[in-house]
């Protein structure tokens, strides 16, 4: 188990590496610099000294020594913000997305798993047609729509959630539900299509006939295996959700990362594109692992077989 | 076909049409492809709408209303006097004619199509909003099936080359997947948009129009055929198993004549339901672009654009429902009709998603 545990570690070190090194080549491939936006223009001299302060003249030599700084967990100025190092805006920022994508990730499974249960068992029946039909429309709809909706009918007509902003629990439940809707849909989904699978399968049958209720059977014996696939959606889902979506925050007002990950990138800010990457491969990597021993623990077949 | 070389397909379809006959009462109109056919009834409405109309939605889309025109909400009778359009359809510009655009039509039609154009309201500039959805929806099914196209063109030959190569080139070629897969999906579009904007508008000539679109095809068909590489290793993994196959190399066919004849057969209905499936996610992401304001340009209309507008137009007022409702409606008819149609597919090409257990 130790080892395995190791392994998985040292894969996500190399996954980590490969990432920082394909957004670098990307981000310095771009045309044009972060230091000529927001409709600054500096002179030739003054250009060429930031470039060469951040090393950005000679690339392998930026490369490593980003790297180094982001080991030593110093990301360096974010080029486009003034004053502002990338430590800080991850310091503001994250905290805000990991606690939004958390709740976001707790309401999915706590809703989704039920509703993919629920049309598993009742399948055919009007209960299974409502819950597709749900899934579907999570699927289709843009986040940008549902949470414009939200807003509408919670906030401006309503009055039971401030209309944006962040800072009281008043202002978490319709953001975190926006950011829910599509990985509730793809849980849901996910669940159902496990739960015919396994629903089908001898031991089912098996304590069926023994007598155990129904119930038991279908939310202990049945629903651990048919919660696999769902576990396995669960690890990148979370490392996504907890980075922050861009839409959610501009549509609630939210400070998170999500913003920092499209504005960097459209700013050409390299330093700040490169943190918010490693940020979410790291976090990515975390949540697979933690995935994986929950699945080792869950069904130790997977263990022995490694 | 001798027995060895039937596609599994083909017997797995029997297998599932009999079980499929067995147990059609139990699932009523879940069982059948109701949905899909709606699906692609709808779909197929909205295609002839908007080809149909297009000689005139070419040229009215941009065309501003008169100040009376403006968020003037749905009315049966048109807003915006019939002249006004003319003037738009009846001078077609040189440089539309060298583009190959027909010429204005005929001008009874025209008064006919005119008295549609205030069915779904004017936007902010008094523009017709149904004569902006017409081609936005072209626009956008064109970025998803070309997305979906693209997805199929790399994703089959990636997975495919991997699974048959097999040792450590699948593992180098799968990891490279891995990796794509841990880039933020985001950042990803966007660097691949910029970095390949200037490049493609200088290609096009300056043509920023054609470049645009370009780039937004290659950007979002570019991080879609993960998925597909994924599921075409895993189906030509399974297959080479088969007995056929180890027939066919037994007998001397090489590599390349197994792919073709035996192995890609086979491949065809998982690929058509998962590029089914890339469409709708294509045509979001799309939406999620224009939403950032870096998708489809102004003044081109395309469902996303449209909707992320009325977004922010029905913030600053809510009255202004049409704005959100219609291009939304759309969106999601089309997204629906499409999942509709790949759920379906999914269902035909995979009986194991057939798999019942006793209701309970």
């Amino acid at each position: 188990m130790i080892a395995r545990i190791i392994r998985r570690l040292l894969a996500g070190v190399v996954t980590i590496a490969c990432i920082y090194t394909v957004t670098f080549v990307m981000v310095v491939s771009l045309p044009g610099n972060p230091f000529e936006q927001g409709g600054r223009h500096l002179s030739v001299e003054v250009e060429q000294a930031l470039r060469a302060r951040y090393h950005m003249d000679n690339n392998w030599l930026y490369f490593w020594e980003f790297l180094q700084g982001a080991l030593r967990l110093d990301f360096g100025p974010a080029f486009t913000y003034n004053d502002w190092t990338c430590n800080q805006i991850l310091a503001s920022a994250l905290p805000v997305s990991l606690l939004l994508g958390l709740l976001a990730m707790l309401i999915a499974v706590m809703v989704g798993v039920p509703l993919g249960v629920l049309g598993a068992v009742k399948r055919g029946g009007w209960l299974d047609a409502a819950t597709s039909g749900f899934v579907l429309l999570g699927v289709s709809l843009p986040t940008f729509v549902t949470g414009s909706a939200l807003l509408t009918v919670f906030a401006v007509y309503l009055k039971i959630f401030p209309i944006g902003g962040w800072g009281t629990l008043a202002h978490l439940p319709l953001p975190a539900i926006a950011l829910s809707i599509p990985f509730i849909a793809y849980i849901a989904r996910l669940t159902r299509v496990g739960m015919l699978d396994v629903l089908g399968s001898d031991f089912v049958r098996t304590a069926l006939a023994k007598g155990v209720h129904p119930r038991t059977v279908v939310w202990k014996h049945a629903l651990k295996v048919a919660f696999l696939p769902v576990l396995s959606f669960l690890g990148p889902a979370t490392a996504q959700a907890m980075t922050g979506s861009f839409v959610v925050e501009k549509v609630f007002g939210v400070p998170g990362l999500g913003q920092h990950f499209v504005n960097a990138a459209l700013n050409r800010d390299s330093g700040l594109v490169m943190s918010t990457v490693l940020v979410f491969s790291t976090l990515l990597v975390a949540f697979n692992l933690v995935v994986d021993l929950l699945y080792a623990w869950i069904d130790p077949r997977v263990s022995e077989s490694v | 076909m001798n027995h060895k070389t039937e596609p599994v397909q083909n017997r797995r379809r029997r297998a599932v049409a009999y079980a499929g006959n067995v147990r059609q009462g139990t699932w009523g109109w879940a069982r059948g492809h109701h949905l899909a056919i709606a699906g692609a009834i709808s779909l197929i409405l909205m295609v002839t709408a908007s080809v149909v109309t297009l000689p005139w939605s070419v040229q009215w889309f941009n065309v501003q209303g008169l100040d009376s025109a403006v968020r003037h909400p749905p009315s049966m009778m048109p807003v915006v006097a019939f002249e006004h359009y003319s003037a738009a359809s009846a001078t077609p510009k040189t440089s539309d004619r060298s583009r190959g655009l027909k010429p204005a039509p005929r001008e009874e039609l025209t008064r006919f199509v005119h008295r549609a154009t205030s069915w779904c309201g004017h936007d902010d500039l008094g523009r017709s909003l149904l004569f902006r959805l017409l081609p936005a929806f072209l626009v956008s099914l064109a970025i998803g099936a070309v997305a979906a196209l693209m997805a199929v063109g790399i994703g089959v030959a990636w997975g495919a080359a991997a699974a048959l190569a097999g040792g450590r080139v699948d593992l180098v070629m799968m990891r490279i997947v891995d990796v794509l897969y841990g880039l933020p999906y985001v950042l990803m579009v966007i660097l691949l948009k910029m970095a390949l904007t200037p490049w493609l508008t200088s290609l096009f000539g300056g043509h920023s129009l054609y470049a645009d679109l370009a780039v937004l095809l290659i950007a979002i068909g570019g991080v879609s055929w993960l998925t597909m590489a994924r599921v075409v290793r895993g189906q030509v993994l399974s297959l080479r198993a088969e007995p056929f196959v180890e027939a066919a190399r037994a007998a001397g066919a090489g590599p390349f004549h197994i792919f073709r004849r035996h192995l890609l057969p086979n491949l065809i209905g998982p690929v058509t339901t998962y590029a089914t499936l890339v469409v709708p996610q294509a045509m979001l992401q799309e939406s999620f672009l224009s939403f950032l304001g870096i998708g489809v340009q102004a003044p081109t209309p395309s469902l996303g654009r449209l909707a992320a507008d009325g977004v922010e137009a029905v913030n600053t007022f809510v009255g202004y429902w049409w704005l959100i409702v219609f291009p939304c409606g759309i969106l999601v008819v089309t997204l629906l009709a499409l999942n509709f149609i790949g759920d379906s597919l999914r269902d035909a090409f995979d009986p194991k998603s057939r798999v019942h257990g006793p209701a309970l």
